[in-house]
């Protein structure tokens, strides 16, 4: 009789035990996570006037491929779900809570756009959802107290802003400042950081300040009148197609300042091609990754290795195109992200572990960068290096720079 | 071309009888029922599509707006953005720098676009067609700059953020399913208002200003005041329609509200049907659902695809989705009369 | 005095690109009565076809005149394929037709291409030309005038030959024309096929100056519907000198008028076209249609 009862009481706790030890060695599952796979939702302007970042998008979705091709993380394989929003942020909205509460996925990851992200950051921060490494520059993503559930990625512009004023306050402090930047959060971040690095001096440096619109046919009129100004520094906030008009327009009518360009637009192919060597000669920019344009980077194991893969996973993609880097990169990034996560797979450990990266680096990223986060720190590159065009090639020189905003 | 007018050659759309003045019983029927299944959708669908949908209901409030003034007053607009725009950030300004409840912002957008609307409508009276068109255009452009000029008030590039609405008197409806049945209500009430307006003289004073004005202007009609009045009436749906939706969306930026979105009303009410109030809610469910259908379709080129459909639709159902759907009734009604 | 002059010669540049597209859009509107949202993107589509020429080797003005040749006809192609079936139908939908082109077009030119900018050769010299402080861009001057040349070739072509007068006479009064034996669905066609090559012509003359891209055209077609409003849509000749105006006021608003600045710049000229259109109500030269009770 006993020993029925025993053997009874003892198959169930053995059966209880086997089941909570197998749900346990699997794993601990938030939504959009399971033995099998991880759901990473994510929204690009493909269409629309910013697609050209569209390409962002595809190359993550390479690159997962890849990743899932090569046995995914920990035996599970990225289920990449991507959508249009058109740069649009009322499109934003919806996709996104399409992805959290349709798709039910475990993270967004990469959204592009500092609109299109505003839109959605008290949503997200409010469904604990990680909303994470962002795909913009703008400042206020690193911002762990207010929206615990954001991070940025990328310097952000304001960090790089101040890089430049720091330098013309070293080396260049009689200088005139002109400003050409876009008339949108991207322009207006990289101006506030760069008048914020010089501080008291602005009113005294900075002789002119123009702007222009995305929809604006050429820049000539903002660079006759700088010119004009009597400048003799220049700050670049441009995005390719104009810088590439700005650099020109100035070698044309013969204005030769000392030319700060932003790092959005230091791309050799995209940018510098267009304008002219000749006309680019001297331009000064900050890099935190490594344009495989560059004959400096030709031998480059990091380089040949993105070479291959975009030959293998994306091989009608545009290799001169420096948004496949970036792509490439991030993911990079969420891949370290998701391995640290291990098996538990739950939206608070994502989180924690992305706050929880410690000297991470990313073969793209330039020697000496290093990836560091914490739960104080929501902005996980943060240095950047100087860098002068001579040539035909970017010239690092001076040291890596550690750019927090302070 | 022969001799007609600008504004003749350029809408010549058959249009139901708007004399026609009795209602069917079974209408009325049809209509109730039609709204007694939208109002219980909230309890089967996701909180996600309720949120699609209300979108949808701000966009057809804007797009009757549009049509009373494209279709049935044959004043072309390019411009309706703008006053989406507006009502919009006055939604937005309101809330977050007054702290006032989003109820009441509403009937103060609705105003403020019926002003605006109106006094545009004045120096437009001089223009037709094409001219006119492109002063229209010139709203939809001025707004984002004007919307980024004034940064104190609009949060500028940055755009502001709207608080939360709550169902009130504590309703047992979660926030979608409370702004579901919101939008829905406004849209009732403003069609029943407007269907009545167009049922009426005010209606039929428009339809002739379109069609023949200066036999109407000879009837005594006062062109100018109707002109202007329908520029603003429609700008004061088009103005709460774009209450609601920054309610809706809960942000508001200078980028939502640019040229693409105008053209896209002007291709909803195209599509939807002119001269139609039901085209409204086809046209607003159009371009609403059918970008996003697109991309399941093609990721590679989604616009292109969505370029396909408007291209068929327009060879397809000429007179909208509206006219194509009262043809078949039609036809139907004839072949069954012919049975009988 | 220096800026001044040098700023009118810039929105001269600017100008010379609006007008140019200005003048395709309105030579579709003078043949077919239909204002063509997809020009932007059609003559967008045929500088990537010459760069696509380009990029395999042919020189450049074979490029050039196979380019032309091959937009005349593609746009020949979409009028009877795509425009017919909508032609009798009310206007509206013309135009939802054609803005269904100009996202195809677009779409497509992204999909191809990618949205990478590309520079584009010009047949004229690189080194602008400096008089004083001012300097002038060959390519400007150019491209300048290349679109005037179009402009008289246009009006030679519209009143002093056979067929020119034909398209006029299809455009303006199809019934009469049909019993005259006039084929009015052809010239229909022609009127599309010439307003592509125009636009063709306005591509590879502006794609060096504001560099290749989709989206290329898109900023600059609201700009040509407002120098074609501004000049009066009857008017080739309006539509290009409106194209000038829009240029010029832009370029010293933004330069001489500190408090709007660049930022508005556009605003403002939009706003002075509808002012002028108060005055005039179908622009600087265009035609008013006359009303018969």
């Amino acid at each position: 009789m006993l020993g029925k009862k025993v053997i009874c009481i003892i198959s169930v706790m053995l059966g209880l035990l086997m089941i909570g030890g197998f749900v346990y060695a699997k794993g601990k599952y938030g939504p959009g996570a399971s033995d099998t796979e991880i759901k990473v939702g994510h929204t690009n302007p493909y269409s629309g006037p910013a697609s050209a970042y569209g390409v962002i998008g595809k190359a993550i979705g390479a690159y997962f491929k890849k990743i899932n091709d090569e046995g995914g993380i920990n035996g599970r394989k990225i289920n990449y779900i991507s959508y249009d929003d058109g740069y649009s942020p009322p499109k934003t909205v919806e996709q996104v809570r399409r992805l959290v509460e349709q798709d039910q996925v475990l993270l967004i990851f990469q959204n592009l756009g500092t609109p299109t992200n505003s839109a959605i950051w008290e949503y997200v921060n409010k469904k604990k959802v990680p909303h994470i490494f962002v795909a913009t520059g703008a400042t206020k993503w690193g911002d762990p107290q207010g929206h615990p559930w954001t991070m940025g990625w990328q310097p952000n512009y304001q960090s790089e802003g101040r890089i430049y004023a720091r330098y013309v306050l070293e080396k260049l402090p009689k200088a005139k400042v002109g400003i050409l930047y876009q008339n949108d959060d991207y322009g207006k971040d990289y101006k506030q950081g760069f008048t914020d690095g010089l501080g008291d001096k602005t009113k005294t440096m900075v002789v002119l300040e123009q702007s222009y619109e995305v929809t604006d046919t050429t820049v000539d009129l903002q660079i006759v009148n700088l010119k004009n100004s009597g400048a003799d520094v220049f700050f670049n906030i441009t995005t390719p197609k104009f810088a590439a008009m700005a650099i020109r327009k100035a070698h044309e009518i013969g204005w030769k300042p000392t030319h700060f360009l932003n790092e959005v637009s230091n791309s050799i192919k995209a940018v510098i091609e267009p304008a002219g060597y000749e006309a680019s000669q001297g331009l000064i920019t900050t890099f935190y990754s490594k344009d495989p344009d560059d004959p400096h980077w030709k031998d480059d194991p990091a380089v040949k290795d993105w070479l291959k893969w975009m030959k293998d996973y994306y091989p009608e993609g545009n290799i001169h195109d420096r948004f496949y880097v970036y792509g490439y990169s991030a993911a990079q990034t969420l891949v370290q992200v998701l391995k640290q996560a291990g098996d538990h797979l739950t939206r608070e450990n994502i989180m924690k572990q992305a706050a929880n990266l410690k000297d991470f680096t990313v073969p793209m990223l330039l020697p000496g960068i290093k990836i560091n986060t914490s739960p104080k720190d929501f902005r996980p590159i943060e240095q950047e290096q100087l860098a002068r065009f001579e040539g035909k090639t970017w010239v690092l020189f001076g040291e890596v720079i550690d750019a927090s905003v302070r | 071309m022969e001799n007609r007018t600008e504004t003749t050659e350029l809408l010549e759309v058959k249009h139901a009888d708007p004399l026609d003045t009795r209602i069917e019983g079974w209408k009325v029927a049809g209509v109730i029922a039609v709204l007694a299944f939208a109002s219980l959708l909230p309890f089967v669908m996701s909180s996600y599509r309720l949120f699609q949908f209300s979108l949808a209901f701000a966009y057809a409030i804007a797009l009757f707006g549009l049509n009373l003034l494209t279709g049935y007053n044959g004043q072309i607009s390019l411009g309706h953005g703008a006053f989406y725009a507006i009502g919009a950030y006055t939604t937005a300004i309101m809330m977050e720098h007054w702290g006032i409840s989003y109820i009441w912002t509403i009937p103060v957008a609705g105003f403020i676009c019926l002003v605006v609307g109106f006094l545009f409508g004045i120096p437009a009276l001089r223009l037709t067609g094409l001219y006119l068109a492109l002063a229209t255009f010139t709203l939809a452009i001025a707004a984002p700059q004007l919307l980024k000029y004034f940064e104190e008030w609009t949060g500028g590039v940055q755009g502001i953020v709207l608080s939360e609405p709550q169902a009130p008197f504590g309703l047992p409806l979660n926030k979608d399913q409370w702004l579901y049945y919101f939008t829905l209500s406004i849209l009732v009430v403003l069609f029943i208002v407007g269907w009545n307006l167009l049922r009426g003289r005010v209606g039929r004073a428009i339809v002739a200003i379109r069609d023949h004005h200066i036999a109407a202007e000879s009837m005594g009609i006062n062109l100018p005041l109707y002109k202007s009045l329908t520029f603003g009436v429609s700008a004061m749906y088009t103005g709460v329609a774009g209450a609601l939706g920054a309610i809706v969306v809960q942000y508001v930026a200078p980028d939502s509200f640019n040229i693409f979105l105008s053209i896209s009303f002007l291709t909803g009410v195209v599509i939807g049907g002119l001269s139609s109030i039901s085209g409204a809610i086809f046209g607003a469910f159009f371009i609403q659902f059918v970008p996003t259908y697109a991309q399941d379709i093609s990721d590679a080129a989604p616009w292109a695809i969505y370029g396909i459909f408007l291209i068929i639709f327009m060879y397809a159902m000429p007179m909208g989705i509206a006219g194509f759907l009262q043809g078949l009734w039609n036809r139907l009604r004839r072949r069954r009369l012919v049975d009988s | 005095m220096e800026t001044l002059i040098q700023q009118i010669i810039g929105g001269l540049a600017n100008g010379g690109i609006y007008a140019s597209l200005a003048l395709a859009l309105v030579m579709i509107y003078q043949a077919t009565d239909v204002v063509n949202f997809a020009q932007g993107e059609m003559a967008m589509f045929s500088t990537y076809l010459a760069w696509s020429f380009l990029n395999a080797g042919l020189p450049y003005w074979l490029t050039f005149f196979l380019t032309v040749g091959l937009s005349f006809a593609g746009g020949i192609l979409i009028q009877r394929v795509i425009i017919r079936p909508v032609e009798t139908a009310p206007i509206l939908n013309i135009v939802i037709v054609c803005i269904g082109l100009l996202v195809i077009f677009n779409s497509i030119a992204g999909w191809i291409y990618t949205y990478l900018i590309k520079p584009f050769p010009s047949p004229f010299p690189e080194q602008p030309l400096k008089i004083g402080n001012i300097f002038l861009g060959f390519h400007n001057l150019g491209a300048i005038g290349v679109t005037l040349a179009l402009l008289i070739l246009l009006y030679l072509f519209f009143r002093h030959t056979p067929l020119g007068l034909t398209l006029r006479a299809a455009a303006q009064n199809p019934e009469s024309s049909r019993l005259v034996g006039i084929r009015v669905s052809r010239m229909l066609m022609l009127g599309w096929g010439l307003a592509a090559l125009i636009g063709a012509v306005a591509g590879m003359m502006v794609a060096p100056i504001v560099f290749l891209d989709p989206n290329m055209m898109s900023g600059i077609l609201i700009y040509a519907f407002a120098s074609a409003t501004l000049g009066g849509f009857t008017s080739p000749g309006g539509a290009v000198l409106g194209g000038f105006i829009v240029g010029i006021i832009e370029n010293l608003v933004g330069t001489y008028v500190a408090f709007i600045g660049t930022q508005l710049k556009f605003t403002v000229a939009l706003v002075l076209i509808i002012g002028v259109l108060l005055v005039k109500p179908s622009g600087l030269f265009g035609k008013a249609a006359i009303q018969r009770v």
